[in-house]
């Protein structure tokens, strides 16, 4: 086991976790610990674009962009941090262009912008062009100016190092533990400040957008010692994912024109949001598509999806604004987008919920408290700018606000205090979990395990939930984690075993289905990506609260989640029917 | 607003509608490596039955869950983004999550094995360091100087397409793995670096080209390039890697970029 000093670590390096480090190595010594290749990260995947009342092609101004995102997120957001986003967001867009993101341009020559859903003008009088966007290939761009600036200014990086563990002693933050993944190694990084930024949880789902490295890694080390997570019961589908794949087909082909159509060539959104129709939020547009299958008009002999239809749409701006997701369908369907409709359906995308954190990304560890040392940011955080639907764009706008505030929090507070000693034993816990699962001689295979549990999620707890489907995940869920306890793997070695790996990522995934299941069972109402058919609509008075869900465990060594609410932050938007 | 389309349906359209294929029988030829085993890699055969259009990344993930948990490789995305999943597939570089396994002759037996030039360290991962550093060699950033402007720099819709292609690159290095040049020589900077040192060169808002071609002028440099478009081949992106290198070579001669 080796140890390692370092001012501040950051767990993760997509965009939230190098926009960090990007500031916190200027002010502290910085290492950042990634189970991949930053350029890895799935940040990179992110399509349409980030937006930012810029202005450059039309009115707009950050308030605007602020009720958005409120009305967006269900009114379940916490009106301070988004106000605080989207003022924000002019600065972080500016800021990647002068870090050298080559942005899309307007004849002038300015950062071009295009509408995008669920982002409207004067609080939802019509789509407005507000998401700054670089073809629809913005979060690779955003991905490589971030990964080219920590080249710039020397950011350390662990790569291949797989944190399992967080250090607490007294309350207060002490570090990380890691397994290098090449040589089986564990290493302790003491540290005066964390942060976490390690992305999602998407592959607890068959068909999402998601990465295979999406496991909820860091959420499932903060939920095990003893942190909440807040708001997991809200998880988006993305309405345009590739039909059975669920590759993501950018929101962006709907900004730039594009039309969902049922079976029968109907637009079908202009019944379900007449006036944003397919530029509606997510949430609603996801509800319309399964809504349309099951009354009958889904497209193909099963009639289990409907259309993305481009083909109204000029070669040649198919070409310069939405080249990859074209030669997705050429790739991966084999048909021409010019001409052809994309089968579509939702697909897994997004945890609104996460660590809990105040606006300087500091985490919680109850309503009101903060872990000292303790920061988190991007998917894997919950401030909550988001509630219970996220606008498209507002994720890579949080990876930049929130990462970038992260990283100057840590450093400062890395700053101003001492180490705090390791715990006895420090890798004691990831020495037993990597030991235990090296030597189980157990029966259960990961995959099928990992298999089962997709299944159960998109068949129970997808875009329409309701009391019985929510059941039937909990025991689903329960029985998958007792089957976990006896599963083996086949790769006894200590040089890169990913069969390890997947191992613990699945032992991530099945708890954070876990609190998913419970905090969903819980709300007994309909609100953002969170639909409950047998509550089908939002109750304020009892569920304008935020989930805190907590791990407990009781002196036999068993395992329960217990939920708490915390109230929402409310500034200026009262809540309202929400109409697009 | 709301005509219908879909009586334009092509055949294309229907096969996919039409989902349900034919399962073939498939072999992978997998060159595997694990030098905590064996100190010499060795070919392995799977046997699998899987769908034709289906990736070849779904194929290994098929013999990793369901029949050897040992092998190794890297992946991320799945759809050719990330580019963690550079590999030789029939002897050319290709990304197995953008490659289907009715594309590779799936009637003989496929072969996979790690890609060239770089250390293999177990069955299909390679030692990315070294790529790495060439790629940090050539200060990969925008370099400029003065004062920053309050706003966006400017840059018009033809200053931005000057350097669009070399944008797009994923860094997988299936083309400097692809270079002769790069296989015999480590010191080479290969087709990637020059390609992110292209990117910067032909930004406008870029003032740290004469830096860059310094060290591209390097004898490891761009000169080694013997321009055999095993690079603009290999790119799953789609860049004219070579075109890049050319233009980096000329503009070192005439110093206009």
């Amino acid at each position: 086991m080796q140890i390692h000093q370092y001012d501040t670590v950051i767990v993760g390096a997509g965009g939230a976790g190098m926009r960090a480090a990007i500031e916190s190595t200027q002010r502290s010594r910085t290492a950042v610990l990634t189970k991949l290749y930053p350029t890895r990260s799935h940040t990179g995947a992110a399509q349409g674009g980030m937006c930012a009342a810029l202005a450059n092609v039309e009115e707009d101004n950050w308030e605007w962009h602020t009720f958005d995102t409120v009305k967006g997120g269900d009114y379940l957001v916490d009106q301070d941090a988004a106000e605080i986003m989207c003022k924000e967001a002019i600065d972080a867009v500016l800021d990647l262009e002068k870090m050298g993101l080559p942005f899309s341009r307007t004849d002038q020559g300015r950062i071009d912008q295009r509408r995008f859903g669920g982002h409207s003008r004067n609080h939802g009088e019509a789509p407005v062009r507000r998401s700054c966007y670089a073809a629809d290939r913005t979060g690779h761009m955003i991905l490589q100016t971030l990964f080219q600036n920590c080249v710039k200014h020397g950011v350390e990086f662990f790569n291949e190092f797989y944190v399992l563990d967080l250090l607490i002693n007294e309350g207060k933050t002490a570090g990380v533990v890691a397994y290098e993944l090449a040589t089986g190694e564990i290493h302790v990084f003491q540290a005066k400040a964390v942060v976490f930024a390690s992305g999602g949880t998407g592959k607890m789902f068959k068909v999402t957008s998601n990465a295979h490295t999406l496991t909820g890694d860091g959420q499932a080390v903060a939920l095990r010692r003893g942190l909440p997570l807040e708001d997991m019961e809200f998880f988006q589908f993305h309405p345009t994912g590739i039909w059975r794949m669920g590759i993501l087909l950018t929101e962006g082909a709907r900004g730039e024109g594009g039309i969902l159509r049922n079976k029968d060539g109907e637009r079908f959104m202009e019944r379900y949001a007449p006036v944003m129709k397919d530029l509606a939020s997510r949430d609603v547009c996801s509800r319309a598509i399964y809504s349309e299958i099951r009354a009958g008009r889904g497209c193909g002999p099963d009639g289990d999806h409907v259309y993305l239809d481009l083909t109204h749409l000029p070669p040649e701006q198919l070409d310069a604004k939405l080249p990859d997701i074209t030669e997705f369908a050429r790739t991966y369907l084999g048909i021409e987008p010019y001409t052809d409709p994309i089968p579509i359906q939702p697909t897994a995308h997004y945890a609104m919920g996460g660590i809990p954190t105040n606006v300087e990304g500091e985490v919680l560890s109850n309503n009101t408290d903060v872990v000292p040392g303790l920061y988190a940011a991007g998917e894997v955080a919950c401030v909550s700018v988001h509630g219970a639907n996220r606008l498209g764009t507002n994720s890579l706008l949080d990876i930049n606000v929130f990462g970038r505030r992260a990283g100057i929090a840590a450093a400062a507070y890395a700053d101003n205090h001492d180490f705090v000693e390791l715990p006895e034993n420090p890798g004691a816990l990831v020495e037993a979990l990597v030991e235990g699962l090296r030597e189980s001689t157990g029966t259960e295979s990961v995959a099928q395990i990992r298999k089962e549990l997709q299944e159960s999620m998109d068949t129970n707890v997808s875009v329409y939930r309701t009391g019985k489907t929510l059941q039937q995940a909990v025991e689903d869920v329960t029985a998958l984690k007792e089957r976990f306890k006896n599963v083996a793997i086949q790769d006894k070695g200590s040089r890169y075993n990913t069969d390890l790996l997947e191992a613990i990522e699945l032992g991530n995934l099945l708890d954070l289905a876990e609190v998913l299941v419970v905090s969903a069972l819980a709300r007994e109402e309909s609100r953002g990506g969170h639909y409950r058919e047998d509550f089908p609509t939002r109750d304020d008075v009892k569920f304008m609260q935020h989930t805190m869900a907590y791990r407990e465990v009781a002196e036999d060594g068993s395992t329960s989640i217990r939920l708490d609410y915390k109230p929402v932050v409310q500034t200026r938007y009262q809540p309202m029917e929400r109409k697009y | 607003m709301s005509t219908p389309t879909v009586e334009k349906h092509s055949a294309a359209l229907d096969a996919v509608e039409a989902g349900s294929t034919k399962l073939i029988n498939v072999t992978f030829r997998i060159r595997r490596f694990n030098p905590e085993e064996h100190p010499d890699p060795v070919w392995v055969d799977y046997q699998l039955e899987m769908d034709p259009k289906e990736r070849v990344l779904d194929a290994l993930n098929k013999i990793k869950w369901e029949q050897d948990g040992t092998l190794t490789y890297r992946r991320s995305c799945a759809h050719g983004i990330c580019g963690s999943d550079a590999m030789r597939i029939n002897g050319r570089n290709r990304l197995a999550c953008k490659t289907l396994i009715k594309d590779v002759n799936p009637e003989k037996p496929i072969t996979v094995e790690a890609i060239k030039g770089l250390a293999v360290l177990k069955d299909l991962i390679v030692d990315m360091d070294p790529f790495f550093q060439a790629y940090k060699d050539v200060m990969p950033f925008l370099i400029t100087s003065g004062n920053e402007p309050t706003r966006e720099r400017l840059q018009s819709q033809a200053d931005r397409e000057r350097f669009d292609d070399t944008t797009k690159c994923i860094l997988c290095a299936a083309c400097t793995s692809s270079c002769p040049v790069f296989w015999n020589d480590g010191q080479y900077f290969g087709p990637a670096a020059i390609v992110n040192a292209h990117r910067f060169i032909f930004d406008s808002r870029d003032e740290g080209a004469e830096q860059r071609l310094e060290v591209l002028n390097d004898r490891e440099g761009v000169w080694r390039c013997r321009t055999t478009f095993n690079c603009s081949e290999a790119c799953p992106r789609g860049i004219e890697v070579t075109k890049a290198i050319q233009e980096v070579k000329r503009a070192l001669v005439t110093r206009r970029f």
